[in-house]
């Protein structure tokens, strides 16, 4: 079985995030990590493509040729991966990314594609069920548990009230959830081997694309202005009188948490 | 051989993320309780950490020392009792891939690059720790074995380990063996005397080991009998280095926690960093990390290079010991009462950085390994000009 990872190369989140000045989009010019969120995803996939011949490929589309977010999929153990990178790209909002992202996955011809919920920096949460819809496959979101069943797999889907069950034709694109496994280290072998994994480069062009439907020129979506968050409240301290549980509870209620 | 940087980068990195996830939540906890932490050792084994500098050829990853440094540093960051369990096994093994047989480097380097075994090394006995000329185990030879009776101190991992790195009394003098036993308080001839009690460096067990007519194979003899001690002497150099990466690692924690206290603690309406009194201490603390990290590195270069570096290793263990108390003191000076309590790890970093300042040789004994090291170094330049 082949398995696809899309992967998203961030910013460490621990160093400061800085917006370009003249887009308004993230600064992405540094080096880049793998998403935390996709640290479940490899995770998940590296699973259920255990067997004899299975194989996990990576997909990402990053700016300047950046692999070091790759490679720690790759050390994972994740067989090799494919990377668009163009300066065409530049700019592209969730649905541009999402036919580069469907035009590169359709190369790796998977029989399942796995995705993180949504990312860490842009959590826009669409580019998943965008890419399906582009390749015409069926989508499962918030996945808590996969198995796979001869041509199908079966999915606990996450929902407020508990989990469906649902039962979905391969291929499709399944999204997971942060905590639905528990990502691996990578072995230091693992990170060793990652360095001589192969890592197919691609453009724009080589994925058939035009120029015009992707980055700035191919987004729908524009930037008009940004502002700073609104500062962090110091909340309610609740001093207990007695009453304590039943004050977190009715507070709890009121977020609908429980 | 020197490690690819993206690689070192990616692997220390990776041992930050699992010490921050699975280390720190937990050491005070063990520690406390003195407690072996079998889960992260586990871990670690999967990791790879038993075969960083391990050649590939036997199993291992062949990983330079600038690597293994800064893998030692993010452990002792979390907790200073783990680097143990690597540093002592490493060093056994550091003795096999230079002084063994390469069968005995086929025999014994995969089974501990893997971690399946552990090792231990015992120099130390209760009238031999700076002395080790007075070492008085004896190794007796018996037809194709070697009959040991003696009791060893100070041996890290004792109980743990299934292979010892041994310092016995041969008749041609001190030599080195490798004694296989079960994991265990006894095992045939060996058993543990006593278990010590310690101010740190807890959770990881140290031993006094008594051998009663232990039978070993003569082919567990290292190098040449009678030149055990300088074998085990040009290991003990990377014993300091190791301990002088521990110390940096240490001092890390306690400047950290320091720092982010100075930071949310408030007094006289401000947060006490903005006190000038605080601020002289974190200049002089964060000053000597930085300058430990360099010293440790300028010597852990010295030995990836091939070059002497006896007095190096001597300075790094020296001043990174001696930062490591003096820094985690800093630390609880400024946490106040609160640094005092059992509550927070500034005081474990308080009681495990002695360990580093007395261990594989006393800082009295590095200055004299440093003097005398200049002054071989002197009379070498004088004779060449």
């Amino acid at each position: 079985m082949n398995v696809v990872v899309c992967v998203k190369q961030i910013p460490d989140p621990v160093a400061p995030g800085a917006l370009d000045p003249g887009t308004n989009t993230l600064n992405r010019s540094g080096k880049l990590i793998m998403d935390d969120s996709d640290n479940y995803g490899v995770e998940m996939a590296l699973q259920l493509a255990g067997g004899e011949g299975d194989e996990v490929t990576l997909v990402s589309m990053a700016p300047g040729g950046e692999t070091s977010g790759l490679r720690t999929g790759l050390a994972m153990g994740a067989a090799k991966a494919i990377l668009i990178s163009d300066e065409a790209l530049a700019g592209s909002d969730a649905l541009g990314t999402a036919k580069v992202l469907a035009a590169a996955i359709a190369r790796a011809n998977p029989d399942l594609i796995v995705m993180a919920t949504e990312s860490t920096d842009g959590y826009t949460g669409t580019l998943p069920v965008q890419v399906a819809e582009l390749m015409g496959l069926p989508s499962v979101t918030f996945a808590k548990a996969i198995s796979i069943e001869g041509s199908t797999i079966k999915v606990e889907r996450q929902t407020e009230a508990g989990f469906d069950e649902v039962v979905c034709p391969m291929p499709a694109v399944v999204t997971v959830t942060a905590g639905v496994v528990e990502p691996r280290y990578p072995s230091f072998k693992g990170i060793m081997a990652a360095k001589s994994k192969p890592v197919e480069n691609l453009t724009v062009a080589d994925l058939g694309l035009d120029a015009s439907q992707v980055g700035s020129a191919g987004s729908g979506q524009e930037i008009t202005d940004v502002s700073e968050s609104e500062a962090r409240g110091s909340g309610e301290i609740v001093v207990d009188e007695g009453d304590g549980a039943q004050r977190v509870v009715a507070f709890l209620e009121q977020l609908k948490v429980i | 051989m020197t490690t690819d940087a993206d690689v070192r980068a990616e692997i220390i990195d990776t041992v930050r993320r699992f010490v921050a996830r699975e280390v720190i939540p937990h050491a005070s906890e063990l520690e406390h309780q003195d407690r072996f932490p079998t889960a992260m050792v586990e871990q670690m084994r999967e990791l790879g950490l038993f075969g960083v500098t391990i050649p590939e050829e036997y199993g291992g990853l062949g990983l330079d020392l600038l690597t293994y440094i800064g893998v030692i540093e993010e452990l002792a960051y979390g907790w200073m009792s783990l680097t143990g369990v690597v540093n002592t096994h490493t060093m056994a093994a550091t003795l096999i891939i230079h002084h063994g047989t390469e069968a005995q480097r086929q025999r014994w380097l995969p089974i501990m690059a893997s971690g399946e075994r552990r090792g231990a090394l015992s120099l130390s006995e209760p009238d031999a720790g700076t002395d080790t000329r007075n070492i008085s185990c004896r190794a007796q030879r018996d037809g194709d074995e070697y009959v040991i009776n003696g009791t060893k101190a100070w041996v890290t991992n004792g109980e743990t380990a299934g292979i010892v790195a041994l310092a016995a009394r041969s008749e041609e003098g001190i030599s080195a063996f490798i004694v296989e036993k079960e994991p265990g308080p006894q095992f045939e001839g060996i058993s543990v005397a006593k278990r010590e009690g310690k101010l740190g460096y807890k959770g990881v067990e140290t031993v006094q080991m008594a051998y009663t007519d232990h039978h070993i194979p003569a082919g567990n003899l290292i190098g040449e009998a009678g030149r055990g001690l300088p074998q085990i002497l040009s290991v003990l150099e990377l014993g300091r280095i190791n301990i002088a990466a521990r110390a940096v690692g240490v001092t890390r924690a306690a400047f950290d926690a320091g720092l982010a206290y100075a930071q949310q603690r408030t007094t006289m309406g401000k947060p006490i960093a903005e006190h000038q009194a605080i601020q002289l201490k974190l200049a002089d603390m964060a000053t000597r990390l930085e300058a430990s990290r360099l010293l440790t590195r300028n010597a852990a270069e010295r030995k990836m290079a091939g070059l002497r570096c006896d007095v190096e290793a001597g300075m790094a263990k020296l001043f990174a010991s001696e930062t490591a108390l003096e820094v985690s003191m800093d630390a609880m000076r400024i946490h106040g009462g609160v640094g005092y309590t059992t509550d927070l790890p500034v005081e474990r970093y308080y009681r495990d950085a002695p360990l580093m300042v007395i261990g594989e040789g006393t800082n009295e004994i590095q200055r004299i390994v440093i003097a005398r090291g200049l002054l071989a170094r002197a009379l070498e330049q004088g004779t060449a000009s």
